[in-house]
């Protein structure tokens, strides 16, 4: 029995790997905001959707298959909290039967597992009463999957049955074993037997029945080191049962734990989804396109992490950057450059795990890495240390590149003088590209920008974040190629209020 | 054929060598460094003995070179350990029969220990039968187990040994466990339930999982309660442990002589083998000697101490060989040159290559010329104090005399550095007077010291200096050449440091 809510392979096909670079990631596109909406303060959730997110799927249709498993939670949530509650009730029941690792000898391992076996029976047959209750509801393939299983192996014939071992798994008239002579004579492949079950039944094994062919040993009450010999003799027995049964017991609760965790996560993105759409705010399911063809193309594209800590709606993005692989986006100072940066990689975080995503329409080619390379801020008296540690940076996300990554650059490799910088960042983002790496470069050095427009493999779109004449910003970006300036006075006559006529209105990003 | 030996060409050889004691050069040619490191692990063998006899001729020498070869070159090597591994498990089975306390199971033990056996010996008798086999100890082996193994005795044995174990493994009975009652019966063909419960819970199966299977430790001997249980078997089954009980009653003495003498003097080759390889990863290699009982002109090239270059490979340091020859009246090589530069090695390098070569084994090498010496002498400083200078000087002329009045033309005698407690006048005159008695004698050796002036005593002596690396003289080479000494003073050189870290950061930043 598999869960394949998250993959159609089930839970092998899909990788919990978390790229060693997740808390770059996390922190330069505010995904913690993110998480903890999704989660609701429960931290489970929160785990569930940060490794499921960090995790990105790089298969079209693998990102399909649990988009429309995500389309069926949206419209059933009742019943999908309803599977939830049992997984969860399966596994705390678990953990509260006492499986100690003190108590590792086959007769109490037998006991633990029967116990976990009659709390698990309850729980597996209301997964089959949910099953034939709302089957018919779900159109995607992992539900529809996912309940056909529950009606099939958890038919009430087979449930009977297992309730039928448990029973005899309690050995009430004694154990019956089969030994050989192994090394020494000393008895060896101990197996457990079936109790004889022909006309006279248990009245066999009574001392003194069948005289000729048996022979009996009792061990006196007093001899204490003969009744541990004799338990011992009856664990020889025991241990297949016991590990066979205990096997089942783990195999049941991985069950219940990947179906809770699956679950999780569609839980929290409906959270999401719910939080998104009270607020008025769009969203779509985005259309993966396989790696490496640098499509990407979005109808208001906003920061979802953004919006959720404001009140107010944030201001979207129409960007057609379908063909080329390096994006430059210059312009004003708070003018919604980073903003939009991070819709970028929240974007494609979010279509890579099969979410929907902030915008009213997003299409874009999935990328193998995401890599994010953000100025940070630090001790300024420092500069050459903080030149350094972009360096080292750097180099560590060259180690993990492959060629259809994406890598997102905010301010990158300013940290020294601008014709060097300019530079050293010119050749790196060169080498990238030619090498298939798709780039967004945010930066307000015209020297860098500037080179660009000189010579680029592949083409290059330059945004520019807009500036009304009279310095109001929409956080709207347009094509445009860089200007000598980023309106620094503007900044200026802001901060010193000089001028009052430029207040900003808009939300704001970095 | 019943007294063949796979070492001795000339089995009366060896009772004198079961318990020789080490001879007196081991200690300064640091043998007993490798003859300990040879026979590591083999203590069951006793093989000290055998290392601590040399041979008295060519044709026993030829004779070992001959098996090493075999076992070098085809894969008999293979084969003998294999046979050898049963042997040891025979002992094992033994032994532990021997201290079992329930006679149901010390006559299990002992059955599999004949039934060990017998495999080792019918599968060696298969293996060599299958083998080019060029030297003589292997070719009488062979068929001496030939016949053996075709013996009427022999296959009797395997006959009924196999009927045994077979009735044995057939003996299947069942358990009823329940409150402080087991009864015991012979089993009925009643179903797996472990197979059953597995059967049930197949489909819950999702991968690998936890093994729950709990290890109920397993002695060798048993307790009162299998014990019990065991005897109830026997009585369910009368006829095979009536026969097992006769077998062993029968078959007290089956281990024969030669076949017990084989497995422990094949590891005798097996271990100095085994030691030969730990040096070839290092690109060390050894080879088979030509030795001679006539001729003086000795050589070898590319050799090496062999406990030295133990312990560098084991270091992961680098090991320097050396070459050496005598032509025609040259008998003694002289050798001078600095401190620590490697002389006292290179000298006793050339005692233990004599050494090895007398026990028919390969040398370290990849050629030498040796010659089939009497005896091997050696005077190393002792390291005992000694109370006063002239006691130590003193010492040192009466070993030196003890030496001279029993070496013959046919031995060897390596001197390390003697009268370094005197004058160097002193050392002079006594040094030239002590060579000049072993120059008359015509015997070969090593002479390693201080005063220059010996190395250019006749045409009998060689000069061979310790060099040093011309480009800084502070750094030993430890070769050893022939060449004139030359009494140069080292004067201490500058080392300089050239490093590259610069560039590495450059490499890095440009990355």
């Amino acid at each position: 029995m598999n869960v394949r809510l998250l993959h159609p392979d089930g839970d092998v096909g899909w990788t919990r790997e978390v790229p060693p670079h997740a808390a770059d990631l996390a922190q330069d596109l505010g995904l913690e905001t993110l998480w903890e909406t999704m989660a609701g303060g429960n931290a489970f959730l929160a785990e569930v959707a940060r490794s499921v997110m960090l995790a990105s799927l790089t298969d079209p249709e693998a990102i399909t298959y649990r988009q429309r498993v995500l389309q069926d939670c949206l419209a059933h949530p009742a019943v999908v909290r309803q599977l939830y509650a049992v997984a969860l009730e399966a596994i705390t029941g678990e953990r509260k039967v006492y499986r100690s690792a003190f108590f590792r000898y086959p007769a109490g391992i037998l006991h633990g597992a029967l116990e976990v076996m009659q709390l698990f029976l309850r729980q597996l047959r209301q997964l089959r009463a949910i099953a034939e209750a709302h089957a018919d509801e779900f159109a995607s393939e992992g539900f529809r999957d996912l309940f056909a299983t529950f009606k099939r192996d958890l038919s009430e014939d087979y449930l009977q049955r297992v309730a039928g071992h448990l029973r005899q798994l309690q050995f009430r008239h004694g154990v019956f074993v089969s030994a050989r002579l192994g090394p020494g004579n000393k008895g060896r492949d101990y197996t457990l037997r079936r109790p004889p079950t022909h006309r006279g039944g248990w009245r066999q094994w009574v001392p003194g029945f069948d005289r000729a062919a048996a022979y009996t040993v009792v061990v006196p009450d007093r001899d204490e080191s003969g009744l541990r010999a004799l338990a011992d003799l009856r664990d020889r027995g025991l241990n297949l049962a016991a590990n066979v049964l205990a096997q089942a017991a783990d195999h049941i609760l991985g069950f219940f734990t990947t179906l809770r965790e699956a679950l999780a996560f569609y839980l929290g993105c409906l959270t999401l989804w719910e939080r998104l759409v009270a607020k008025g705010e769009p969203v779509c399911f985005p259309e993966p396109l396989p790696p490496g063809r640098h499509r990407f193309s979005c109808h208001g594209l906003y920061d979802v992490a953004l919006s959720l800590r404001l009140e107010r709606r944030v201001v979207g993005n129409d960007v057609d950057a379908d063909d080329v692989p390096l994006v430059v986006i210059t312009g004003a100072n708070q003018g919604g450059k980073s903003t939009f940066l991070r819709s970028v990689g929240l974007a494609h975080l979010m279509m890579q795990c099969g979410m929907f995503v902030g915008a009213e329409a997003f299409r874009a080619s999935l990328c193998e890495r995401l890599f994010t390379h953000y100025r940070r801020e630090e001790d300024p008296a420092m500069q050459r240390g903080k030149w350094e540690e972009e360096l080292d940076r750097m180099r560590t996300i060259v180690g993990r590149l492959t060629p259809h990554s994406l890598v997102l650059f905010n301010e990158s490799f300013a940290a020294t003088n601008e014709r060097e910088g300019a530079e050293i960042a010119g050749g790196i983002v060169r080498a990238l590209v030619e090498a298939g790496v798709r780039v967004f470069y945010v930066t307000h050095s015209y020297e860098l920008a500037h080179g660009f427009t000189e010579r680029c493999p592949g083409g290059v779109l330059f945004l520019r974040a807009h500036r009304e004449p009279d310095g109001h910003r929409t956080f709207r970006l347009v094509p445009g190629e860089p200007l000598p300036t980023s309106y620094g006075e503007d900044l200026y006559r802001q901060i010193f209020g000089e001028v009052g006529d430029v207040a900003p209105t808009g939300a704001r990003g970095g | 054929m019943g007294v063949h030996s796979i070492l001795f060409l000339r089995p009366e050889q060896r009772a004198a060598a079961e318990d020789a004691e080490a001879p007196d050069c081991f200690r300064d040619l640091h043998l007993d460094q490798v003859v300990e490191a040879v026979t590591a692990g083999r203590s069951e063998y006793r093989l000290q003995g055998f290392f601590h006899t040399p041979l008295p001729d060519l044709e026993s020498i030829a004779y070992r070179h001959e098996v090493f070869r075999d076992l070098e070159s085809t894969a008999l090597e293979a084969v003998v350990r294999t046979f050898a591994d049963r042997m040891r498990a025979v002992r094992g089975q033994l032994a532990r029969a021997a201290k079992l306390r329930y006679p149901l199971q010390q006559e299990r033990w002992f059955l599999e220990a004949v039934a060990t056996y017998l495999d080792a010996v019918g599968d060696l008798c298969r293996a060599l039968g299958g083998l080019d086999l060029r030297s003589r100890g292997f070719q009488d082996l062979r068929a001496y187990l030939a016949g053996y193994a075709g013996s009427p005795g022999f296959t009797a044995l395997a006959a009924e040994t196999a009927r045994l174990r077979q009735d044995l493994a057939g003996v299947t009975y069942s358990l009823h466990i329940h409150g402080n009652r087991i009864r015991v019966a012979r089993y009925a063909g009643e179903g797996d339930y472990a197979a059953d419960v597995e059967a049930t819970f197949q489909r819950f199966r999702r991968g690998p999982t936890k093994d729950n299977r709990v290890d109920i430790r397993d002695w060798p001997e048993m307790n009162h309660v299998e014990a019990a249980v065991l005897e109830r078997v026997a009585l369910l089954h009368p006829e095979v442990f009536g026969a097992l009980h006769r077998y062993c009653e029968g078959y007290r003495d089956f281990l024969d002589r030669v076949v017990a003498d084989f497995d422990r003097e094949v590891q005798f080759y097996l271990a100095y083998l085994e030691h030969c390889r730990r040096f070839s990863a290092a690109g060390l290699r050894f080879c088979y000697p030509d030795v001679s009982d006539r001729s003086k002109a000795i050589a070898a090239r590319d050799t090496y101490d062999l406990a030295l270059a133990d312990r560098l490979v084991r270091e992961g340091r680098p090991v320097v060989c050396n070459d050496f020859a005598l032509r025609g009246p040259e008998r003694i090589m002289v050798v001078t040159g600095p401190n620590q530069g490697g002389k006292t090695t290179f000298a006793r390098t050339v005692g233990q290559l004599h050494y090895l070569a007398s026990l028919g084994c390969p040398v370290p090498g990849t050629a030498a010329r040796l010659f089939l010496c009497d005896r091997l002498f050696t005077h190393f400083e002792r390291e005992e104090r000694v109370e006063n200078l002239r006691g130590k000087l003193q010492d040192d002329l009466l070993r030196l005399r003890e030496i001279l009045s029993r070496a013959t033309p046919r031995s060897l005698v390596i001197v390390n550095e003697a009268f370094t407690s005197t004058s160097l006048r002193d050392a002079r005159f006594l040094g030239r007077r002590v060579l000049e008695r072993f120059l008359a004698l015509d015997l070969l050796g090593v002479w390693v010291t201080f005063v220059d002036e010996l190395a250019a005593l006749g045409d009998q002596t060689v000069s061979m200096v310790s060099t040093v690396d011309p480009a800084n003289p502070t750094r030993r080479t430890f070769k050893i050449v022939r060449r004139p000494a030359d009494g140069r003073a080292y004067a201490a050189a500058i080392a300089e440091q050239y490093g590259l870290s610069y560039e590495r950061l450059k490499e890095r930043l440009a990355r």
